[in-house]
């Protein structure tokens, strides 16, 4: 390889160690402190596999049951540690498994690699046994992928990945490394790499844009801060809450930034977008400052753009160039990470408090509260709800534990009931929106930070599209506290169905198994709730478990989240009913 | 906004699947690319992609700001039609029976300042560098004696402006002067 031979040749010179490519496959990962590996073997991988054997007690593999597993339980480590999430895939159907998972990880930042194996180089484009052209296939779905065809370009193309993988706006790579690769003989070295010519991770701050969006927000009235998975990625945190409590200015979050900021920070007015809160959507109109924080105005976040945010201005703070003016027109773009670019403004914005503007969104928040909240954690009807139990389980845990979801209306309570104190805390698929993401992701988090609690809020579909990495729970034992909340439904589409195609609840009706003989057929312990009255002591049942529990709870069969902005329809268009 | 033509000029490092990593972002917009040529740069090891479509201002410039993000991609500049010198090369297939049996053909060639690559016995190729509408206008007027071949390259096109952009960013790279806005 052209690009890898500079380099190369400067290893050359350093000390050496003679060793197979999947040696030094694994050499390389030691090197980037991975210490933790999710995968499927198979015939392709096989050599890297063989290595593995030998470093077992540096290097852990967790055996999943899918490679689609593999790659959400490597993203649920990812999102809790922020640590790079690694995963071994076989040629062929191994790699075309990861692919969900891979997509998922690149439209939500989340930084992996993926090693996949391949035929022997010869083989290339022969459709030889179980191969495909898996670079190609996962071009558009990965920040950067290559495909290694000698054992030498190991070490670089590992360096590179991970430096790829964990720099900048976070993403997937994918190495693709051939067998004739793992098998064949170099002689390694390893260096990290900090630099690549053709790209720039984090762009520097610029001084004039942050002095001009600092007058913007020191001019405004309304101002209101939309705070992304950025702050989180950026580790930006602090500095947030620094900024918002010198701008005094309420701050609402996307769907990944839940947790930058906690739950009862003052200033925390609620969740943006379909299912977030009443004020937060309706004050964006009002507002005549937007100050998007690390969020890229994703379209279940804007509704109609053409009707989003008509009285502001935007101020976008972003490490992704690609993303200034993409979907909303920003007066004053901020390029850099919000790491750096936070404390700069904070320095230049006059203090400030707000409080007539909060109180607005306070006020939106009691009638929300009143028509939606107080029903959905305080049923009165005989059916239990889906925010009634997430309410419970939060409070149960102190408002301190890991937040995994699956996709679809239990994904939505989830983000609207369940309370956060510290950062770090979610793991849900958000731009994709990927039903059987739960399970896996909830292993991956709980292998992630094993100290914390993880609980698991999935619905009945979703829990049966990677229910079998349950057998990867009874393997792992990660303690993992699947709540499944059980409506017998597709409910998220049911709910479309009913509000927008007329009852016709075509195909999304569930005829379900016994989840709990298939929980124990796997040795996980767990149990049924079909009454209120036994819902506490269940819930403090499992918590009290040691290891992982399943709570099934049946809860209304067509119950349905509000408010709702109906797609395309206008932030202002909330529906509260 | 209205649809005009817009000259994309991609630098990239050299390497394997680079234009599938480019033309993908074009796939997904849906847009189409009504020519792409590809060749080395002026400056060893990097690679130059010039790409014309038919779009908005603005949906260029997103264009243009997803192509700059994929990681093997140096740099990538947008121009409009005036501010580029572009040429196309067209090569057209005719019977030299026809070159022979009247001067039309010649008269022709001189016309649009094309030339005769090839005669044999049976056919005769011309050349024509220049315009789109040029090539164009040539191969309808030729047509006329049976072109049995014609093709038309993609454009290729250098810049007006005297500073070369791409040696400036290097250079800024180089000093880790990237503020990008
Ligand atoms: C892989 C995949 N297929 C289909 C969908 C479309 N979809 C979104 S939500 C949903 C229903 C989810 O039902 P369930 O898992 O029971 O959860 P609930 O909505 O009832 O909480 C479906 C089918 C999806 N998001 N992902």
């Amino acid at each position: 390889m052209e690009t890898l031979t500079k380099e190369t040749k400067q290893m050359e010179k350093r000390k050496t160690t003679r060793l197979s490519g999947s040696e030094a496959v694994i050499q390389s990962l030691l090197h980037e402190g991975v210490d933790l590996i999710f995968g499927y073997p198979g015939g392709a991988i096989m050599p890297i596999y063989d290595a593995l054997y030998d470093y077992h007690e540096q290097l852990h593999h967790v055996l999943v049951r899918h490679e689609q597993g593999a790659t959400h339980a490597a993203q649920g480590y990812a999102r809790v540690t922020s640590k790079v999430g690694v995963c071994f895939v076989t040629s062929g159907p191994g790699a075309t498994n990861a692919v969900t998972g891979i997509a998922d990880a690149m439209i939500d930042s989340t930084p992996l690699v993926v090693i996949s194996g391949q035929v022997t180089s010869p083989l290339l484009g022969t459709d030889a046994f179980q191969e495909t052209d898996v670079v190609s296939i996962t071009k558009p779905i990965t920040k950067w992928n290559y495909q290694v065809t000698h054992a030498e370009e190991i070490p670089e193309a590992i360096a590179k990945a991970f430096y790829i993988a964990r720099s900048g706006r976070p993403g997937p790579v994918v190495i693709d490394i051939t067998k004739d690769a793992q098998f064949g003989q170099l002689d390694f070295s390893y260096s990290p790499i900090k630099h690549i010519r053709s790209y720039t991770p984090v762009p520097k701050v610029n001084p004039d844009n942050i002095e001009e969006a600092a007058r913007l927000i020191n001019l405004s009235k309304k101002p209101m801060a939309l705070i992304g998975q950025g702050v989180i990625l950026g580790k930006a945190e602090k500095e947030l809450v620094a900024f918002l409590e010198k701008s005094g200015m309420p701050a609402a979050w996307t769907l990944l930034g839940l947790s930058a900021l906690p739950s009862d920070h003052p200033q925390n007015v609620g969740m943006l977008g379909m299912h977030g809160h009443y004020g937060p959507n309706v004050k964006t109109n009002e507002a005549d400052l937007i100050v998007a924080i690390g969020m890229r105005f994703d379209d279940r976040v804007t509704g109609d753009v053409n009707k989003y945010a008509l009285n502001a201005k935007v101020v976008h703070l972003e490490i992704d160039p690609a993303e200034i003016n993409k979907i909303i027109y920003a007066d004053v773009p901020v390029l850099g990470d919000v790491k750096e670019s936070l404390p700069l403004l904070t320095e230049k914005v006059t203090s400030n408090s707000h409080q007539e503007w909060l109180n607005e969104f306070n006020a939106c928040y009691k009638i929300e509260h009143q028509k939606i909240i107080n029903k959905e954690i305080n049923p009165i009807k005989e059916k239990m709800t889906m925010g009634e139990v997430i309410n419970k389980v939060s409070g149960v845990y102190n408002d301190d534990s890991i937040m995994v979801t699956d996709v679809g209306q239990q994904q939505m309570m989830a983000a609207r009931y369940f309370k956060f104190k510290q950062s770090r805390s979610v793991v849900t698929s958000g731009g994709l929106g990927t039903m059987g993401f739960g399970i896996p992701a909830a292993i991956g988090a709980a292998m992630g930070q094993p100290d914390r609690p993880v609980c698991l809020f999935v619905g009945d579909g979703g829990f049966q599209m990677t229910i079998q990495e349950l057998g990867t729970i009874s393997q792992t034992k990660a303690p993992v506290k699947m709540v499944l909340l059980n409506n017998s439904f597709l409910g998220m589409v049911r709910q479309w169905q009913e509000l927008f195609f007329d009852k016709r609840y075509a195909s999304t009706e569930l005829t379900n198994p016994d989840f709990q003989t298939i929980a124990k057929g796997y040795g996980i312990s767990g149990e049924k709730v079909t009454a209120r009255e036994n819902l506490d002591e269940a819930i403090e049942r499992m918590k009290q478990h040691q290891g992982a529990y399943l709570l099934e709870v049946a809860v209304e069969k067509e119950g349905n989240v509000f408010p709702m902005v109906q797609a395309g329809a206008s932030v202002s268009d909330i529906r509260l009913e | 906004m209205i649809n005009q033509e817009f000259t994309l000029s991609i630098y990239s490092e050299n390497h394997v699947g680079l234009l599938n990593q480019i033309t993908t972002i074009f796939i997904r917009r849906h847009i189409n690319i009504e020519s792409l040529t590809t060749s080395e740069s002026a400056i060893e090891g990097i690679h130059k992609f010039t790409i014309i479509v038919n779009t908005t201002r603005e949906q260029v410039e997103k264009l243009r700001q997803q192509i700059d993000k994929r990681v093997d991609v140096i740099k990538a500049f947008v121009f409009t039609n005036d501010e580029v010198i572009h040429q196309e090369i067209a090569l057209y297939k005719v019977p030299t029976e026809a070159l022979l049996n009247s001067n039309e053909i010649e008269r022709l060639v001189r016309e649009y300042g094309a030339r005769i690559l090839e005669i044999t016995s049976e056919y005769t190729v011309i050349e024509k560098t220049g315009h789109k509408f040029e090539t164009q206008e040539l191969f309808e007027k030729l047509d006329r004696f049976g072109v049995s071949q014609f093709v038309r390259s993609g454009r290729v096109a250098v810049t007006k402006l005297s500073k070369e952009l791409l040696t400036n960013y290097l250079k800024k790279l180089d000093k880790e002067e990237t503020i990008l806005d």
